[in-house]
């Protein structure tokens, strides 16, 4: 079983959400993957106004309601939009069919301002994954570091979070997020460099350990690449490619009576 | 070239579910419990079977439902990007050169032109070439080809190329232009260039070794800077010139005047995004792509999955996996 925790509707061909997902499917079909986990829009922006955030949480929807039994939405929001954010969170996930949170590189996630979102999702069992990157050319303005997610972890020690890419600088982000029982390290979005995944099984725990691609930015093959060359036991790899997120995803989709 | 699955129908809605987890026979398999890309489709997708036709040995194999381990056999893969040794920043699972090379042969490599960390930053290229011969005599097993580092910064690099081609008989050379220091219009690497084409040499430039994002600190090092380089390469007196870790570097344009040169080609090992090396055969011949993992710095997975994800036929997938390489190699 292969669920992909971290993929998006661009850089695949397609005029439509639909189309998109189609194409994605496409490819995750070749390569084994069953379910996907899909967030943001077909065009993105660092900082999207309300009716951006609802025009891109619109088109996953279009797009997870085709497919409701291989793909997962995970709702966006901007932390600079907290209000219209609750509102997407109630319309999307709690009386829609998402599943999760999706953070992108708005404002570090480390500010006071999304406390409120993150209450409410752990309210309603979603679990939030966050952009993370630590940049050696320079972050974004707005973007994350797994140091900052990590503090936002220590505030709410009840909610689940997903480090995305891990900061993609992977021996930092893995130290960063260690001790934050709370949060697990997405391998994404980052050239397949060797002892990644070993190094985040060994410091964190095969359970702490999620497989995702980034695709279609990224190859599904290349992601994959990091769990299936890596030297750790087959009953990690099971971990790490479907059964973690599935474990944290469960009390979700229990919620939503999705059937497996 | 490949017109990227446009002929390829959409997943019908009325089967989802299914289509992942038919649980057919694999090939290699790494789907575990329900999914895994079945023989059948990997076959088809590749053009395995017809590889297989061919005479090249492709060992069957029904790997366990349960078993997440690769098991491709044989399909003579020629892997154009491997570096032997220790990279400066960190320890890889694989770099000992005896556990790269049993794993490589397990996963069907036949053979590898093998290049040397130790080429980016040490200054005695003449022991770092010594060294890597040694290793590819002692442990290679008949696999790894030695790939000489020149850096033309250093006093009488002259004399390290002549090595590597008169005393090595090795059939090319790598080339790190960023960590060295020069830039491709420098004149001694025109130079290097046609001392290169005098002795039969493949010349491969490796672009990157790093995402530039993820370099430490106190050793960033940029991309090189290839738009110079078609105008260096366009006469039939260059040398072969192999492009290693190309992908982030080389867009548009210039992908494609090099590859009309017709004296480069394109290795496979960062290419990146969904179907992503189908992607590349829209913009330049599958005649000009070949074969690279970037391992061990790279898991060797990574380029391996690629050549299943993207649906190639099999023309193109014997050209990537050996063909082209061979070619190269034979004309230098």
């Amino acid at each position: 079983m292969i669920w992909d925790v971290h993929t998006h509707l661009s850089g695949v061909p397609g005029d439509t959400p639909e189309d998109r997902l189609a194409r994605l499917l496409e490819f995750a079909d070749r390569m084994g993957i069953e379910r996907l986990c899909v967030s943001m829009g077909m065009n993105w922006s660092h900082d999207p106004p309300p009716d951006d955030l609802r025009r891109q949480n619109d088109e996953v929807l279009r797009a997870v309601t085709r497919w409701p039994k291989r793909a997962f939405g995970f709702v966006y929001l901007n932390p600079n939009h907290i209000e219209v954010s609750l509102a997407e969170l109630d319309r999307c996930l709690r009386d829609g069919p998402m599943v999760g949170v999706k953070l992108w590189v708005a404002r570090h996630c480390n500010t006071p301002e999304l406390d409120p979102m993150v209450r409410r999702a752990t309210e309603l069992k979603a679990v939030i994954l966050q952009h993370t990157y630590i940049k050696t050319t320079g972050n974004l303005p707005g973007e994350s570091t797994p140091m900052e997610l990590a503090e936002l972890a220590r505030r709410h020690p009840d909610a689940t979070f997903i480090c995305g890419h891990t900061g993609a600088n992977w021996e930092m982000g893995i130290r960063a997020i260690r001790d934050c029982k709370n949060v697990y390290a997405d391998l994404c979005g980052s050239d397949p460099t060797a002892g990644y995944t070993e190094m985040a099984v060994r410091e964190l725990g095969a359970t702490r350990v999620l497989y995702g691609s980034d695709a279609g930015g990224r190859s599904f093959a290349s992601q994959l690449a990091k769990v299936l060359g890596a030297d750790i036991p087959e009953s990690a790899k099971k971990l790490i490619l479907g059964e973690n997120l599935k474990r944290i995803l469960m009390p979700m989709l229990k919620l939503k009576g999705i059937k497996l | 070239m490949n017109a990227r699955n446009t002929n390829e129908p959409a997943p019908d809605p009325s089967q989802e579910g299914n289509s992942a987890s038919t649980g057919a026979m694999l090939l290699p398999s790494f789907g575990g419990v329900r999914g895994g890309f079945s023989r059948r489709t990997f076959l088809m997708t590749t053009g395995m079977a017809a590889v297989a036709v061919g005479g090249i040995a492709f060992v069957e194999g029904r790997a366990a439902q349960s078993s997440l381990k690769p098991k491709p056999i044989s399909i003579g893969l020629v892997d154009t990007n491997v570096a032997l040794g220790r990279w400066p920043f960190r320890r890889l699972p694989l770099d000992d050169t005896p556990g790269l090379v049993a794993r490589l042969q397990k996963l069907g490599v036949t053979q590898c032109w093998a290049g040397s960390f130790a080429g980016l930053l040490h200054r005695d290229i003449a022991g770092v070439n010594a060294r890597l011969v040694e290793e590819c005599r002692k442990h290679g097993r008949g696999l790894l080809v030695p790939f000489g580092s020149v850096n033309p910064m250093l006093p009488d690099w002259e004399e390290d190329l002549g090595r590597c081609h008169a005393q090595y008989k090795m059939p090319g050379i790598r080339l790190h232009p960023n960590y060295h220091g020069y830039k491709l219009d420098a004149p001694v690497f025109v130079r290097l260039l046609h001392l290169a084409r005098a002795n039969g040499l493949v010349v491969q430039i490796a672009v990157s070794m790093e995402d530039e994002r993820m370099h430490h600190a106190l050793a960033r090092v940029a991309d090189v800077d290839l738009s110079l380089l078609p105008a260096l390469i366009k006469d039939s007196d260059a040398p072969r010139l192999v492009l290693l870790n190309w992908y982030r570097a080389v867009k548009g344009d210039l992908l494609k005047s090099l590859a009309d040169t017709g004296n480069a080609w394109f290795d496979v090992a960062t290419v990146e995004g969904v179907g992503g090396i189908a992607n590349v055969l829209t913009q330049i011949p599958a005649s000009r792509v070949v074969f690279g993992s970037h391992a061990p710095f790279f898991y060797y997975e990574s380029a391996w999955l690629k050549l299943a994800e993207s649906a190639l036929s099999q023309e193109q997938t014997r050209a990537i996996c050996a063909d082209n390489a061979r070619r190269v190699w034979s004309h230098s």
